[in-house]
């Protein structure tokens, strides 16, 4: 409050009046501008992916799996694989998450040191880098058994989800009516059946809504598979083994000179941002509806 | 309320339930504690075995390690100095150019856009932050990177090339990839990101301020420098301080478009590397137990600590702001 009236005492609404318009359109057009950039970015970005992804993007690239340069391999180990790690991780951070964002928001009042702290870690855990998260896992997960595996992978990519739906959990329970477990109590349930089944179930699509965006941010990573589920040229299904996954498949092809991988890596580029995308403006679509 | 003080501090959320205390109830709360600790025991893990594994660079190079200049595979012989460069000035010119850009996304959405479609411009916006990082190192590589290598480089070299000072920063080939590059690429990764924190912030001002300097006579701009800037001044640089966070350990899209030379030098359209380019790079080809691996941990250690710091200052700061 200081500041602002420190800053606005030399100011007189009716004074200069046209130098004050003249700024402020100045102000306008400088944000129009800054606004413009960031929406031709997207723009850009997209119709990046679009016009080098939709030639490569066929049913063969989608059905086959990968192959050595110019033998017409496609991504579909790699699609399966992307799948079944953000799948697995989404199983091992949804009950984890679920059961932190419960517990910092039902007994994590401000005296609870536990409780803060968690909170904080969790807030530092969504912030780390994510490739750090993937050093982390190949010292616990792979150089201990001398091989990558998707198990690691997806233990990695949990671990950047976890925070993000122990973020929401909290928010959403947080915003519960005290009434409805008042009412609850009052009816004779126990805690946890007051928790679990009237303050989960009332914020059910806020929770829901956390675990997908989870799951968008999970699926676009590469760093912390880099060094955990490595990629794999061939079908796995063994969690024991490494594992291809789209971005790291990009990642390997987009910086090679095969013409036919750099397509591939292109259309494995689209797929995995119409992937995340949809995601989102689904997430949004259900916000508003909700 | 105020008859019994000592009784009510912490009943905000959670009234308590004293007399149905079921041993359920107690397996319940060891369940969730379980997980909250599950989740303690990551991070400390992560920062415990990042700090364990750089342990014998540490002790070969002392603590110096952090501003040792030569990282050579060769000689066997490593310092943190040039990859940490390349990230802390990458890291400040993605801020300084996403800085004015998201503040002037958000004023514009915030105090001028026609609601419709300041709603369509917003949600654009959104979507660009969700769009992960190794599609924005794709796009660099292949829009940004030629469009320096081709017009930016030449330009600036033609023109700045006798200029004392400036030249020293544009020198070397035009290959396009460099610290410029890799800072204008975190730039629209995390203007995006910042645009949202910084709408947030000045939506949670009161209307009432809004208004009565409106009532008064005052421009847009007005509003926007003289009551929401200084009322939102922490929040936006907690915005900034969260942005930068981010740009410090982004690997994918600066490994595309940095170039991956590990060398120190005034230019910043030489190629250089980062902490989070040189770990992802060089790490598959460590083997394990060597001197370079652990160096390679220790860089992800000092990483830590820089984006552990950068958080807790976003913390503080939106603990003032309050």
């Amino acid at each position: 409050m200081s500041d602002m009236t420190t800053s606005s005492s030399g100011w007189a609404p009716n004074a200069n009046g046209a130098r004050r318009r003249r700024m402020d359109r100045l102000a306008t057009l400088l944000g129009m501008v800054a606004a413009g950039i960031l929406v031709l970015v997207l723009t850009s970005i997209l119709w990046t992916l679009l016009s080098r992804g939709i030639t490569g993007l066929s049913a063969a690239a989608i059905m086959k799996p990968m192959g050595p340069p110019g033998s017409g391999g496609g991504l579909a180990n790699a699609i399966l694989g992307s799948l079944i790690q953000t799948f697995l991780a989404l199983l091992i951070a949804t009950p984890l998450g679920l059961g932190c964002g419960i517990y910092l928001s039902e007994y994590g009042n401000r005296q609870n040191r536990f409780a803060s702290c968690v909170r904080f870690v969790s807030d530092v855990l969504m912030s780390v880098p994510s490739i750090l998260v993937g050093l982390f896992v190949y010292q616990i997960l792979v150089a201990p058994f001398g091989h990558f595996s998707a198990f690691a992978g997806s233990v990695a990519l949990a671990i950047l989800a976890v925070p993000i739906i122990v973020r929401t959990t909290e928010d959403m329970l947080r915003l519960v009516p005290i009434a409805m477990r008042e009412a609850g109590a009052a009816l004779g349930a126990t805690r946890w059946r007051v928790t679990l089944f009237l303050c989960l179930r009332s914020a059910k699509t806020g929770v829901l809504t956390g675990i997908l965006l989870a799951l968008a941010r999970v699926s676009g990573e590469t760093a912390p598979l880099l060094f955990t589920s490595l990629g794999n040229q061939n079908w796995s299904f063994s969690l024991n083994r490494p594992m291809a996954s789209l971005p790291v498949t990009i990642y390997q092809y987009a910086g090679a000179s095969y013409e036919d991988w750099v397509q591939l890596a292109w259309a494995g580029a689209l797929l995995v941002t119409m992937g995340v995308l949809a995601i989102n403006i689904a997430v949004r679509l259900s916000a508003r509806r909700g | 309320m105020t008859l019994a003080p000592a009784r009510q501090p912490d009943k905000v959320s959670a009234p308590e339930y004293k007399e149905k205390r079921s041993s359920a109830d107690t397996a319940f709360q060891a369940i969730v504690g379980g997980c909250s600790l599950v989740v303690l025991i990551a991070l400390g893990g992560l920062v415990v075995l990042m700090g364990v594994g750089g342990q014998e660079a540490f002790r070969t190079f002392g603590l110096g390690f952090t501003f040792r200049d030569v990282w050579n595979p060769v000689t066997n012989d490593y310092g943190a100095w040039a990859p940490l460069f390349g990230t802390i000035v990458s890291t400040l010119i993605g801020v300084l150019i996403a800085m004015p850009l998201a503040f002037g996304t958000a004023f514009w959405l915030t105090a001028i856009a026609p609601p419709k479609i300041a709603a369509v411009v917003g949600t654009a916006v959104q979507l660009l932050a969700a769009v992960p990082s190794i599609i924005f190192g794709m796009w660099g590589f292949f829009t940004i990177v030629p469009f320096m290598a081709r017009h930016v480089q030449p330009f600036m070299m033609h023109n700045f090339r006798h200029v004392p000072g400036i030249s020293l920063l544009i020198h070397g080939a035009p290959f396009g990839t460099g610290l410029m590059t890799a800072g204008i690429v975190l730039a629209m990764m995390i203007a995006p990101f910042m645009t949202a924190v910084m709408r947030d912030v000045f939506g949670a001002m009161p209307g009432m301020l809004r208004e009565s300097a409106y009532g008064l006579g005052a421009t847009r701009w007005d509003v926007m420098w003289k009551v929401v800037v200084p009322w939102s001044r922490t929040g936006m640089i907690g915005a900034t301080v969260l942005g930068m966070g981010r740009a410090l350990g982004e690997t994918m899209a600066v490994t595309f478009v940095i170039g991956n030379v590990t060398s120190v030098g005034w230019s910043l359209f030489a190629p250089r590397s980062t902490v989070a380019s040189l770990i992802a790079l060089q790490f598959p080809e460590s083997p394990v137990g060597s001197l370079r691996l652990s160096s390679l941990l220790a860089l992800g250690f000092i990483l830590m600590l820089l984006s552990f710091a950068s958080l807790s200052l976003a913390r503080m700061l939106r603990k003032d702001g309050k």
